[in-house]
């Protein structure tokens, strides 16, 4: 593991990946004690009120504080989109290694049948589950681990194909071991590294689909601080206040970066065969 | 190319539309929310509730609803809107036409800039112009649409006032007018695109570059735009159809999100607006047609794939 990191580190991308997002557990962690101001705190004499020392990244239609508001506002985004990620994974990863290890007109079955569910655009998919379950932030992250999960299904099931093939698992059926034993025990444990490094560039798609969601008013709810929600609620005001779109905007971008490159770095250092 | 693997593939069409309706008709099926009421509104009697009810026929097995729906559906018959009370099929298909107007624009300009960025890069590997492609490609896929909507309204209609920040204009009645209000919807559908495909034209030239073939061509003579043009770039596209076609599902995704805050009156808005007002018909036709073009889209990339590939045969 501290290997891994090492290795982590050493790719540009990996460290850059790691610096972000121990910015982002920060914000997750101490959020509410690093904001300087209440985010909930309203102050109608400091309405729109520009960066500054006061507010170091203005003030919004209501006087409340953005840094502070996106600072608070990570809790309600990044977890959701890294429980929604994790719930996703764990689905397809399981459908998949069983569709490779049952073979034959199973695999055929379930397969195709996950081509077709994926042919549902992912947003669609996403507003149809949330509009059935209700709004809200919890169904948004079920929602998204359902569009997450074929695809999953997918990238596991090809590397699972290449895992069935081998000795040791070839050895657990002849010693008589129960489908679901070789399944969870054998196989899943050794496709586990490509399907970490595909999560991981997930997790960038939840957190921007979780804002979508949120933007469109089906995910995280008013008065919550979810980025998402803050740049809609901001955009009525762009002629005063630019900052108020822009600085929750650039929150989602920089989680979303965190992720994609931290996917990079992981390929980089999972692969020993690239090192030099 | 066979008659059998198209018609194979005919056949995964219609598969995949079965699971996309059986999909979609479920979760509608699921929707808190009583089709009668909808109809009818809060104060309607129990007399009247219970005859559009039986009108409806909502009080049938489920299975013979769904049939019912399907066998319509099947002939372009998907009920009337609960909101408008016209006929949903015309009303979505119309949209579909202004939706698909806007994803041929967005594949379109994206080609445009992707493909020549991507060989820029990757004919300048590691240099200046590589690594601008390649921060491109990250902050490209790190902007969701509704961000990068928001914000190119927010420069080019609001602060420099160049174009109109919402509405649609159709092409045939006023040209000009059509682009101006297409321009930015089509600008942030291609710019997640350009990152995405820019990124794989680099990867594809890259391996392509290092092959025998660019070698014997660079020891034929033959001048370096010719090597590039004419031997590389054909063989470094074929798989960018791939991903073409699979950046079509991101695109009808996306485009739900670009409508919405454009308002442009396409297939996405209405979803948007029939899932808004809980209009049963009006989500499934919009759900199934929209799945339907992707699928369709699928299929027919991986036609193109196959008559442009001489060296793959599907059988």
């Amino acid at each position: 593991m501290t290997d891994l990191l090492r290795r982590l580190m050493r790719t540009p991308q990996g460290a850059i990946g790691l610096i972000l997002l121990a910015v982002l557990t920060a914000a997750c962690l101490f959020g509410p004690w690093l904001a300087p101001h209440d985010p909930e705190k309203m102050d109608f004499l400091g309405r729109f009120r520009p960066l500054g020392a006061q507010n170091w990244f203005g003030a919004d239609q209501f006087g409340r504080d953005v840094l502070s508001r996106l600072l608070v506002g990570a809790r309600s985004t990044l977890p959701m989109a890294l429980a929604a990620t994790l719930l996703g994974t764990v689905a397809g990863a399981v459908v998949g290694t069983a569709s490779a290890y049952l073979g034959g007109r199973w695999d055929e079955a379930i397969m195709r049948t996950i081509d077709a569910v994926m042919a549902v655009p992912g947003l669609l998919l996403a507003l149809l589950l949330v509009s059935t379950l209700g709004n809200g932030a919890g169904n948004a992250m079920i929602a998204i681990a359902v569009t997450f999960a074929p695809g999953m299904a997918r990238v596991t099931r090809a590397v699972a194909l290449t895992v069935r093939g081998q000795d040791y698992v070839k050895s657990a059926t002849v010693r008589g071991e129960s489908a679901s034993w070789i399944i969870f025990r054998e196989m899943l444990p050794n496709v586990m590294a490509p399907v970490v490094i595909e999560a991981t560039i997930r997790v960038s798609f939840a957190v921007m689909l979780f804002a979508t969601l949120s933007f469109l008013g089906l995910g995280a709810q008013p008065p919550a601080s979810e980025w998402g929600l803050m740049v809609a609620e901001a955009r009525h005001y762009v002629h005063q206040a630019p900052w108020i779109i822009i600085a929750p905007s650039l929150a989602i971008a920089m989680t979303a970066i965190a992720f994609n490159l931290l996917g990079d770095g992981l390929r980089d250092a999972m692969n020993p065969r690239d090192e030099r | 190319m066979s008659a059998s693997w198209l018609l194979r593939r005919l056949a995964l069409i219609l598969y995949t539309v079965f699971i996309v309706s059986v999909l979609v008709f479920g979760i509608t099926q699921a929707l808190p929310a009583d089709a009668a009421v909808t109809l009818l509104g809060e104060n309607a009697t129990a007399e009247a509730l219970n005859a559009i009810r039986e009108r409806l026929g909502l009080g049938d097995p489920i299975w013979w609803q769904y049939l019912r729906w399907v066998g319509h559906a099947a002939t372009g018959d998907f009920g009337l809107s609960m909101r408008t009370g016209q006929p949903v099929g015309p009303e979505m298909l119309t949209a579909l036409g202004r939706s698909l107007l806007l994803a041929v624009a967005a594949i379109l300009v994206m080609l445009v800039i992707a493909v020549p960025l991507g060989m820029l890069a990757a004919v300048r590997q590691g240099k200046l112009a590589d690594m601008a492609t390649g921060l491109i490609s990250y902050l490209g896929v790190s902007f969701p649409e509704f961000v990068t909507a928001t914000l190119l309204a927010m420069l080019l209609a609001d602060t420099l006032q160049w174009l109109p920040a919402t509405g649609y204009v159709s092409p045939l009645e006023d040209f000009g007018g059509a682009l101006r209000h297409l321009a930015l919807p089509v600008l942030t559908a291609s710019l997640i695109l350009v990152a995405h495909v820019a990124r794989m034209v680099r990867s594809e030239t890259l391996d392509v570059l290092h092959s025998d073939y660019i070698r014997a061509a660079r020891l034929k003579g033959l001048p370096e735009r010719t090597v590039l043009v004419r031997h590389a770039l054909r063989n470094a596209l074929l798989p960018v159809v791939t991903i073409v076609a699979l950046d079509v599902g991101y695109l009808l995704g996306g485009i739900i999100v670009i409508e919405e805050i454009f308002a442009i009156p396409g297939i996405g808005r209405q979803l948007m607006v029939a899932v808004t007002a809980r209009d049963l018909p009006s989500i499934q036709a919009g759900a199934l047609i929209m799945s339907a073009t992707y699928a369709v889209a699928n299929t027919l990339a991986d036609v193109a794939y196959a008559v442009l590939d001489k060296r793959i045969r599907y059988d």
